[in-house]
């Protein structure tokens, strides 16, 4: 292991990592409003279709990232509708959510499979990129990695330190207490679910248009379920939720850079190993009784008493 | 009597007449895996429909993005109760589905394209890639500075495997010490994942890298990194037009519309069609610019060898990574040793789990 591989190891690292970050941010805080919602996939989707389709059209890849983000909020708010709205379950619209979004997305985007936009390039971060070590890891990357350094302190700072975060918090805790708080608990928990599905729909366009600049039918891969798992073994803090992606995105480069250098070790198990650990860590979780990190009134709806 | 016996009898001459002259009307169907703007594998078989959609008395149809399994069979089955006389399914998964439908409908004709079941009424086809993957890994062989060629492959299974031995007996025909590093992402269509794939080996010191994925993504991680890429299914220079050598494509009009002619005249056999290079079934892209001249003729003679026949890829000896001579000197592989490929030879970095 010689500074020639794993530099470029830990640069993969973090770019494989990103997308999946994003999602999982803005799947926290969807569920630390109280609102399950497992149709991150679904959503992810949309954002990379919805992300390629205006940077093609308007020739701004800005200007499709934030309608990778629009397409992506559009779909929570049907979330929004089904759930809060008409008071439906939550699990089962979140899961029609995904097939849904897939399909949609399949079926806008066929005839744009094979094309190509303009996208996001890498490029050396001003000072920073230039120190040894840390600059090639971490300062050469394209903008949208630049921003998802500052999202989860972003994210931390707001559900930690601003009332609005209290507020939110609460509304996902004990809605009851909230509401005769005077908390209006629907327009929280509309704010949770549009802009948890606004950050999945970032994640999204972050595949169509940085990782790479092309769009095909289901480039997401199955990344927005691990989404849905990373927040449970980030135990919904935005923190943990860096090291998780990280791990995600660190085992798939790992895996093929073992492969590349001619190892034996069979892929089919090294890609197996983040789930494992997903697994091993809840349990370990749950019997240091840690389980209950879960904000309380999780998928939990409410009655319109408001 | 005689007037209408006389009139009866130039009546069927006159049928017949037009019946020779006029082809018959033939509708024909194909099932597809994924979608006709892949520039991959479903690419090439809608280019081949475009081929037979020409043809006097044929109507065609597709089905696009069909899973494998319960979905394609009613598929596959609508298709033959619509009065369909020709149907093409296209993916391997689809044979059993075929076979199924087969039964029910003996008077449909079905080709399953890359199976190994035949029926009554169902051939089966798949063409010698290897042939043109053996002549791109003599490009690569050529082009390569650092000796270190890159493979992103999708699943170790004999089709693939057989690729990744080809490709590799061919840069070791034009360079000795050409060594070809295997990377497996268990996927056939996940750009970013395949990407990843060719970055990890262009980090690790190769300078050409391949694919057998059925999207762009290897050829973006080569153009990007300024090194040189090999296609696969169609040309994909323009994913790439500083780093696509060439690549192995597949070229099925010809095939399909030798396939619709013998239908439509009453001559089809049912039988396993694997065609090569003679066929134009399979085929090398144009090569790009970087392609020095007279590394394009070594390659292009070397074509018109396998093509006569003069020449054959899997030709004794062949060893395997470990050393053992898995084809005898003198001998050539049968094509159930092809068919049934699993190793790999001397010259392969990789495992093939």
């Amino acid at each position: 292991m010689t500074p020639e591989i794993i530099i470029p190891l830990l640069a993969a690292t973090i770019q494989s990592g990103t997308p999946i970050l994003y999602a999982t941010l803005g799947e926290i805080i969807t569920e630390k409003s109280g609102v399950l919602n497992l149709g991150v996939e679904g959503m992810m989707l949309c954002g990379a279709f919805g992300g390629f389709l205006v940077a093609m059209y308007t020739g701004n890849p800005l200007l499709g990232f934030l309608g990778g983000g629009l397409f992506g909020a559009m779909m929570g708010a049907i979330h929004g509708l089904v759930c809060l709205t008409f008071q439906g379950n939550q699990v089962v619209s979140g899961l029609a959510l995904t097939i849904l979004g897939t399909g949609l997305a399949n079926y806008w985007g066929t005839p744009f499979v094979g094309q190509t936009a303009p996208g996001f390039a890498p490029f050396s971060f001003p000072l920073l990129g230039s120190l040894p070590g840390i600059g090639p890891i971490a300062f050469k990357h394209d903008a949208l990695i630049y921003i998802s350094y500052i999202l989860p302190l972003a994210v931390w700072f707001v559900l930690r330190h601003t009332r609005f975060g209290l507020a939110l918090r609460s509304v996902g805790e004990y809605p009851e207490a909230a509401s005769a708080a005077g908390i209006h608990i629907k327009r929280y928990r509309w704010t949770g679910i549009l802009t948890g599905g606004f950050l999945i729909g970032l994640g999204g366009a972050y595949l169509s248009l940085a990782y790479t600049h092309l769009w095909t039918n289901g480039i997401t891969a199955g990344r927005g379920w691990i989404a849905v798992a990373l927040v449970i073994f980030a135990f919904w803090k935005p923190g943990r939720a860096v090291f998780g992606a990280y791990l995600f995105g660190g085992v798939m480069a790992f895996q093929f850079r073992l492969q590349a250098m001619g190892t034996h070790i069979p892929s089919s198990l090294l890609m197996m190993l983040p789930y494992a650990l997903t697994i091993l860590v809840l349990v370990l979780s749950s019997l240091r009784g840690r389980h209950t990190q879960a904000p309380g009134a999780l998928g939990v709806n409410i009655e319109p008493a408001d | 009597m005689r007037k209408i016996v006389l009139f009866l009898l130039g009546l069927a001459l006159f049928c017949a007449g037009t019946n020779t002259a006029v082809a018959k009307d033939l509708k024909v169907g194909l099932v597809y895996i994924g979608h006709i703007g892949d520039a991959g594998w479903t690419y090439a078989h809608e280019m081949g429909r475009l081929a037979i959609a020409e043809m006097p008395g044929v109507t065609t149809s597709y089905v696009e993005a069909v899973a494998e399994g319960a979905d394609s069979e009613r598929v596959i089955q609508n298709m033959a109760r619509k009065g369909y006389g020709l149907i093409f399914t296209t993916s391997f998964g689809y044979m059993d589905p075929t076979l199924k439908v087969a039964k029910r409908f003996p008077n449909v004709i079905f080709m399953h394209c890359s199976g190994f079941k035949t029926a009554k009424n169902v051939g089966n086809y798949f063409g010698r890639m290897y042939q043109a993957r053996y002549l791109s890994g003599m490009v690569a062989g050529a082009m390569t500075t650092s000796n270190k060629i890159g493979y992103v492959a999708a699943f170790p299974i004999p089709e693939v495997i057989r690729g990744i031995n080809a490709f590799t007996l061919g840069a070791l025909a034009v360079n000795p010490k050409a060594q070809v590093n295997v990377v497996w992402t268990k996927t056939w269509y996940d750009p970013a994942t395949e990407k990843e794939g060719g970055k990890s080996l262009l980090e690790t010191g190769c300078d050409v890298i391949t694919q057998h994925q059925d999207t762009p993504g290897v050829q973006e991680a080569a153009e990007e990194a300024g090194k040189y890429s090999i296609g696969y299914n169609s040309d994909m220079s323009r994913f790439a037009p500083k780093a696509h050598l060439t690549a192995p494509v597949w070229k099925w009009g010809p095939f399909y519309q030798t396939i619709v002619k013998a239908v439509q005249n009453g001559t089809w056999k049912t039988g396993a069609y694997w065609p090569g290079l003679e066929s134009g079934i399979v085929d090398l892209a144009p090569f790009g610019p970087m392609v020095p001249k007279n590394v394009q003729d070594t390659v292009l003679a070397k074509k018109q060898e396998i093509a006569q026949g003069a020449f054959k890829v899997f030709a004794g000896p062949i060893k395997d990574q470990s050393g053992t001579v898995k084809i005898l000197a003198g001998t050539v592989a049968s094509d159930g040793e092809l068919l049934g490929m699993d190793w790999f030879v001397q010259g392969v970095q990789g495992s093939t789990k």
